[in-house]
């Protein structure tokens, strides 16, 4: 028998090519293209008067230079809609001023750089000296940066937006303030996080061919979202979407901003070759990366919270404010997140939560791994902290004693999800899972650890932090799986990949349910030529979305493979089984002529036109039926080809969740924050791949305490960016990121044929609230603002001193 | 508007060799290293991910020390050896025993700054072949990946050199005294 690979440890069928300098990434093709660069605004907010192109036309190798004067033109002249401003692409009946940007500013920047002029020359170096010499006139308009200062609305981003306030979104379960006034204790909190950004080692870029012959375009785009952008690009350059077709290469990491679409650069770049009849490329640069794509995080928190002598919750009401940047894009899905996920894996007696997204001459906000789910879970699990200070009970028991417990599940919410769907959680043992966190950290043991750490003149701390992640959110993935006729497996999805292994762990589901060895299923993702309906890479959905398409797809593909071999070894399909690609009456040893066939061959027998091209279709011959000349070659309903298509679209998204804990040593005199252990207990329900799992979670902690003691968006009052480089940006090396130990809870979710929640997200959501933790308890005072420098921690140590 | 120019940059020929490979490429002055391998030569596989000199990911090896080709003008490089990860791979063509422990430690993801971590790790290990995992930890701590938490970079250190030392020990019998 074949060994079930689900579950196993496999090694990736990505790495060979990879780690020999073979993979393709987007700025590794199209060497014969004309290279992009852009005019970008050194300023926040400006009005635009004159582009002065002069001094640029004379530098050789320039070919083209455009504004949004051409966009106008083209529009007017061949139907393109490229003048118009870029889509808003999640629209929500609450948010009333939606404001999206333009390919090309019109008329107005409103962050340090807004794309201007569009220059296309022979390579990037002359592309960059041209776009030197261009000349364009800002009149400074005042900057909004700042929650507080976009909050006072004495200053506008946009003239038509009051208040800066793009929407104010409200739910609730009750009257929670009054559920608050009426609780025998309450507490208030202010929580602060602030702005990181995704960051992947590749950023964005974009390749466009146009083939004048095929009237089409072919594009390359490192994206989270092929489909999505072939339809967008489709309609921008108002060509028919038959015409494009948009491939994802190899993608150097995405971490959430590449799902954001179509970025400026995706429009420009085709139209401009379009226009051009050249290939055109742009690839994105570090210090682009950081002032033109996306960040996220930056969030201001109040909390009013009622509970009773048990610490158990009576009433929590939230009210935030989140900083979306200059445009609004991608909608309110961040702090929609923020407002329902908060409540991880409590109850929360009566709850409202009231947010207000505001406008700031800052790069504007996209989800970016955990997509606010950081946020919520720093305010909750502060609140959960700040309630065992107050009743001097063991932060695990409060914990809890306002815990989902096992037997309430499914467990309603009553609140709408970030998909417009019941927050609905689907499972989960919550105590089986802080049980498992006490034992892996040693929380009991901590004490005397403590005072040994104290006689030693030393300070340490020990925090935990527990999340609950929305996963695999719909509508659908699909996939396709087709055997060829030499026994492979090709399998295809639209969503695409950015190092999470998704090669190799949809190609072990394929193989488990169709019977064959692991190397003889190909998988491809994201390139619009092979599927054309998908959603996209985010919110940990792959497994459980593509994971069960393509289950349920082989699943189909397997059954019709049966059919046809039940024919040809004149059997009952029930009686046959797949072992090793072999199709074989069961019990049966595979050497019998006659009692198996090979898929390869079934996939023959499949195609009634069958020139004997290859051996396969020699072999299988001597399995033809004799033809039946009243029945048709293929019988209606049927089709030739052994392969299928199928969608696997829920009703509603997985609840995956996890719990951290964190002991950190601070330094008394330098106040340097040290994380001496990092423990997590993961439950995404079944497992795929363990091996990639545990990956995952690894770089969601390394990003998770990159959040919160090194990394945020230092912005100057005038709007600059001031620390728009790796210098000045601190992400983690690897001396800065503790060795993580994992414990797994498995509770299948009931949901999908796998049992699969998903895994990529949840490594990053509790960091900050963890950490936060652990620096409180070895401080003796409360931490309320993340991240935390050794100077903030130093300034705090100063103000709770005197 | 639109231009019919073509690039009369002047040029300068550099003999560089490269994975064992000798070339002659005309570059013009300003050409990076990095950019010199990528589009010049079309050895894709040295990536580019800040171009100032931080992430790492372009690292090769030059002369046998690793250096950033982001930071530097392929014209100062004229006679130099130069190795990419293209010439970490075996003598067979197969992963080389950085590259095979980068896959069986699970050591990368997206593989964008795996390119930087093997050139610079294969250089390392000729220096300290039996590191420990602090000393591990601390030779690769010059360049950033934002997939891994390093945790797994680590480990495929320790794999590495667990997996050249009979190639080493080969070699070291081939011509006794050169190794080293």
């Amino acid at each position: 028998m074949s060994t079930r690979l689900f579950g196993q440890r496999v090694p990736r069928s990505e790495d060979p090519r990879l780690v020999t300098g073979n993979g393709r990434y987007l700025d590794d093709l199209g060497h014969d293209a004309l290279a992009a660069a852009f005019v970008r605004s050194p300023h926040a907010h400006a009005r635009i008067g004159d582009v002065d192109v002069s001094d640029a036309v004379d530098v050789e190798g320039l070919v083209a230079v455009y504004t949004y004067e051409d966009l106008v033109s083209d529009q007017a002249e061949h139907g393109s809609r490229m003048a118009e401003a870029l889509p808003l692409l999640i629209p929500h009946p609450t948010l009333t001023h939606g404001r999206t940007p333009y390919p090309l500013a019109n008329g107005e920047v409103n962050h340090v750089g807004e794309a201007v002029v569009m220059v296309v020359a022979v390579d990037r170096y002359v592309a960059e000296d041209a776009a030197g010499r261009i000349h364009v006139d800002f009149e400074p308009l005042p900057a909004v940066v700042g929650i507080e200062r976009a909050r006072d609305g004495g200053r506008l981003v946009h003239e038509d937006v009051p208040g800066n306030v793009a929407a104010v979104m409200v739910q609730q379960t009750g009257d929670a303030d009054a559920a608050v006034d009426a609780a025998p204790h309450s507490l208030e909190l202010e929580l602060e996080i602030e702005r990181s950004a995704s960051m992947p080692m590749e950023g964005k870029g974009v390749l466009a061919r146009w083939d004048a012959d095929d009237q089409s375009l072919l594009v390359h785009t490192s994206t989270q979202t092929s489909t999505s952008v072939r339809q967008a690009v489709a309609a921008k350059l108002a060509l028919p979407v038959d015409r494009v077709e948009v491939v994802t290469p190899d993608v150097g990491g995405g971490f959430g901003v590449k799902i954001m679409h179509p970025w400026p650069e995706e429009v420009l770049v085709p139209w401009a070759a379009r226009r051009l009849g050249r290939a055109v490329k742009w690839t994105e640069d570090r210090r682009e990366h950081f002032v033109s794509s996306a960040h996220e995080r930056g969030q201001l928190h109040r909390v009013r919270v009622g509970y009773d002598d048990e610490g158990r919750l009576l009433g929590l009401s939230v009210r935030f404010w989140h900083d979306h940047g200059a445009y609004i894009p991608y909608g309110l899905i961040v702090p929609i997140i923020t407002s329902t996920q908060l409540l991880g894996p409590y109850k929360p007696g009566v709850y409202r939560v009231e947010f207000t997204s505001l406008y700031t001459n800052t790069v504007i906000v996209t989800p970016y791994r955990g997509a606010g789910r950081p946020q919520g879970c720093f305010v909750m699990e502060r609140v959960m902290d700040a309630i065992a200070a107050e009743r001097g009970i063991d932060r695990t028991v409060v914990r809890e004693r306002n815990f989902i417990r096992p037997e309430e599940m499914p467990y309603d919410h009553h609140l709408v999800f970030q998909d417009g769907r019941a927050l609905r959680y689907d499972s989960g043992d919550f105590p089986a899972s802080l049980e498992k966190l006490r034992k892996l950290v040693g929380w009991d043991d901590f004490a005397a650890f403590r005072e040994q750490a104290r006689a030693e003149g030393r300070l340490v701390g020990i925090g935990l932090a527990c999340y609950v992640e929305g996963t695999g959110v719909g509508p659908y993935e699909g996939g396709h799986v087709r055997v060829e006729s030499d026994g492979t497996v090709v399998v295809s999805t639209g969503l695409t990949s950015q190092g999470q292994g998704h090669q190799t762990m949809l190609a072990q589901i394929v193989a488990d349910e169709l019977g064959v060895p692991f190397d003889r299923v190909r998988v491809t993702t994201g390139d619009t030529r092979r599927f054309k309906y998908a959603v996209g890479t985010f919110a940990s959905r792959t497994a459980v979305m593509s994971g069960s398409a393509v289950a349920m797809t082989a699943r189909r593909v397997r059954e019709k493979a049966m059919r046809i071999a039940a024919d040809a070894l004149e059997a009952s399909p029930e009686d046959l089984e797949i072992v090793d690609g072999q199709v074989r009456v069961k019990g049966t040893s595979p050497s019998g002529a006659n009692v198996s066939i090979d898929l390869g061959t079934v996939a023959v027998l499949s195609n009634p036109l069958r020139y004997a091209f290859d051996d396969a279709a020699r072999r299988a011959t001597q399995f033809a039926s004799p033809a039946d000349p009243a029945r048709a070659p293929i019988s209606p309903g049927d089709a030739p080809g052994l392969e299928g298509t199928e969608y696997y679209s829920p009703t509603q998204s997985t609840f995956a969740n996890g719990m951290h804990a964190v002991v950190v040593e601070t330094d008394p005199d330098t106040c340097e924050i040290k994380i001496l252990r990092y423990c997590v207990v993961h439950d995404c329900g079944t497992i795929v791949n363990p091996m990639i799992l545990e990956g995952q979670i690894h770089g969601g902690v390394a990003q998770g305490v990159g959040g919160a003691l090194y990394e945020r968006m230092e912005y100057a009052d005038d709007g600059q960016l001031l620390n728009a480089s790796f210098m000045d940006f601190l992400m983690p090396y690897s001396t800065e990121v503790p060795t993580v130990e994992i414990d797994h809870l498995e509770t299948p979710s009931p949901l999908n044929p796998l049992g699969v929640k998903g895994a990529g997200e949840a490594g990053v959501i509790p960091g900050s609230a963890a950490i936060a933790s652990a620096i409180e308890d070895a401080e003796g005072f409360p931490i309320r603002r993340m991240p935390i420098s050794p100077s903030e921690l130093f300034h705090l140590r100063q103000e709770h001193q005197s | 508007m639109n231009t019919g120019s073509t690039n009369t940059e002047q040029t300068v020929a550099v003999s560089v060799t490269v994975n064992g490979t000798p070339y002659v490429v005309d570059v013009p002055p300003r050409r990076l290293l990095s950019d010199a391998l990528r589009h010049d030569l079309g050895l894709t596989g040295t990536h580019v991910g800040c171009e100032h000199g931080v992430c790492g990911a372009c690292t090769v090896l030059v002369d046998g020390a690793p250096i950033r080709s982001c930071l530097v003008f392929a014209v100062s490089l004229d006679g130099t050896q130069i190795t990419t990860v293209e010439g970490c791979c075996a003598d067979d063509g197969e992963m080389g025993p950085v590259q095979q422990a980068f896959q069986d430690c699970h050591a990368l993801q997206c593989g964008f700054c795996t390119p930087g971590f093997i050139t610079l790790i294969t250089g390392y290990l000729e220096d300290n072949p039996a590191p420990t995992p602090a000393e591990a930890s601390e030779a690769i701590a010059g360049n950033l990946c934002r997939c891994t938490g390093y945790q797994n970079i680590v480990a495929a250190v320790q794999r590495a050199a667990e997996l050249r030392r009979p190639v080493v020990e080969e070699r070291a019998s081939r011509s006794p005294g050169e190794d080293r």
